[in-house]
């Protein structure tokens, strides 16, 4: 197990190393992903025990983003100020780019479903 | 002899607090205790298990006088690992890789579109409702998972740490409203509604999606992987025609 955290880890030290060399806007951990991607593409199967590290580090992925949640305290003075017209966007914004972004995908997706069961 | 009690109390408060277990420990607690809530109340969205624990810190640290500074001491550990969860992702992507192949092109335009929605929206109406220029600029990449948001923000003259502290209030807000808008609107397909969460609200959408659902969770982290990309390249692009 203990080897594909290593490997986990080794694919984010990668993509850090592309970003910081090439300057693509890209995160580095992102790249990290589309190179353990490639990995799993190349391979053709999930080993039993990635499975297990990476069911592990997502099982849990919400607490990950308690510590930096918690930075609001620092800013609250200055949300203070624009507090409501943060507050309104980041509500309305939010929930509108749910909505378009799911009725667009599931139109597009659906109907092409049908069109394949259609054909089949 | 009872007035030592208090002394030995602050120091072993003092001695504690210095090191980074304490907040370790409360990071790792809150969030338990925020979970515990989130099941008893039936996996309710509202009852969030990120905004509890980040309620639960935020009031114990002002209670206790402790700067943030010192708390990521300790929470850093936790911190760090965003990074390889974000690799991690790479595992539900590839078993669910046949049915995002097949959604390629609805993917694609999805992505744009959401992508585009989710900055112009939220940067339109901050400056409607009258925010001064550093917060417009900080809240347009909202949408986008914290450690590119931050950059994004840095690079136009923004706040990155506001940014990062917006980030997670779209992925809370995403997370718990996103699933009674997908109802109210009616997407019912299990790909589109965390292709959905992704785009707008990033990790936190996505473990939200990955809770009920791996084909949500995989379009999910999917859209997650992408909108980053896209912001990352179309916000300074856009920034730099618009302003």
């Amino acid at each position: 197990m203990l080897n594909y955290l290593t490997l986990i880890f080794a694919c984010q030290l990668a993509g850090e190393a592309f970003v910081a060399t090439t300057g693509i806007p890209v995160p580095g951990p992102v790249m990290g992903m589309v190179l353990l991607f490639a990995g799993l593409a190349i391979r053709g199967s999930i080993p039993k025990d990635l499975d297990t590290v990476s069911g592990a580090l997502l099982s849990n992925l919400s607490l990950l983003f308690v510590p930096a949640g918690t930075g609001i305290m620092v800013h609250l003075k200055l949300l203070a100020g624009d507090g409501i017209a943060v507050s309104v966007a980041l509500i309305v914004s939010t929930v509108a780019t749910i909505a378009v972004t799911g009725l667009l995908m599931q139109a597009l997706t659906v109907r092409k479903r049908r069109g394949q069961s259609d054909a089949e | 002899m009872q007035s030592d009690i208090p002394t030995d109390l602050q120091t072993v408060w003092v001695y504690l607090s210095a090191s980074p277990l304490l907040h370790l420990t409360m990071t790792l607690a809150a969030y338990q205790a925020g979970m515990w809530i989130y099941k008893r109340g039936g996996m309710n969205p509202l009852l969030n298990p990120v905004l509890i624990a980040v309620v639960a810190l935020v009031t114990i640290l002002s209670v206790t006088g402790t700067s943030y500074d010192t708390f990521f001491e300790g929470a850093q550990f936790v911190h760090f690992l965003l990074g390889p969860a974000t690799v991690a992702l790479a595992v539900p992507l590839y078993r669910q890789f046949h049915r995002v192949r097949e959604s390629a092109f609805a993917i694609a335009v999805s992505l744009i579109t959401g992508s585009a929605f989710a900055a112009a929206s939220a940067m339109g109406i901050a400056w409607a409702l009258g925010a001064g220029q550093t917060t417009i600029i900080s809240i347009g990449p909202k949408s986008v998972t914290a450690p590119v948001a931050m950059g994004i923000a840095e690079s136009l003259g923004g706040l990155p740490s506001l940014t990062a502290v917006l980030v997670i209030a779209t992925g809370i807000l995403g997370a718990a409203l996103g699933p009674l808008v997908l109802n109210l609107v009616g997407v019912k397909d299990w790909a589109s509604r965390g292709f959905a969460m992704g785009t707008a609200a990033h990790g936190i959408g996505t473990a939200r999606a990955l809770q009920v659902n791996e084909i949500a969770g995989a379009f999910s982290g999917l859209a997650m992987g992408l909108n980053a990309l896209a912001t990352a390249i179309l916000l300074p692009l856009a920034w730099s025609i618009f302003r």
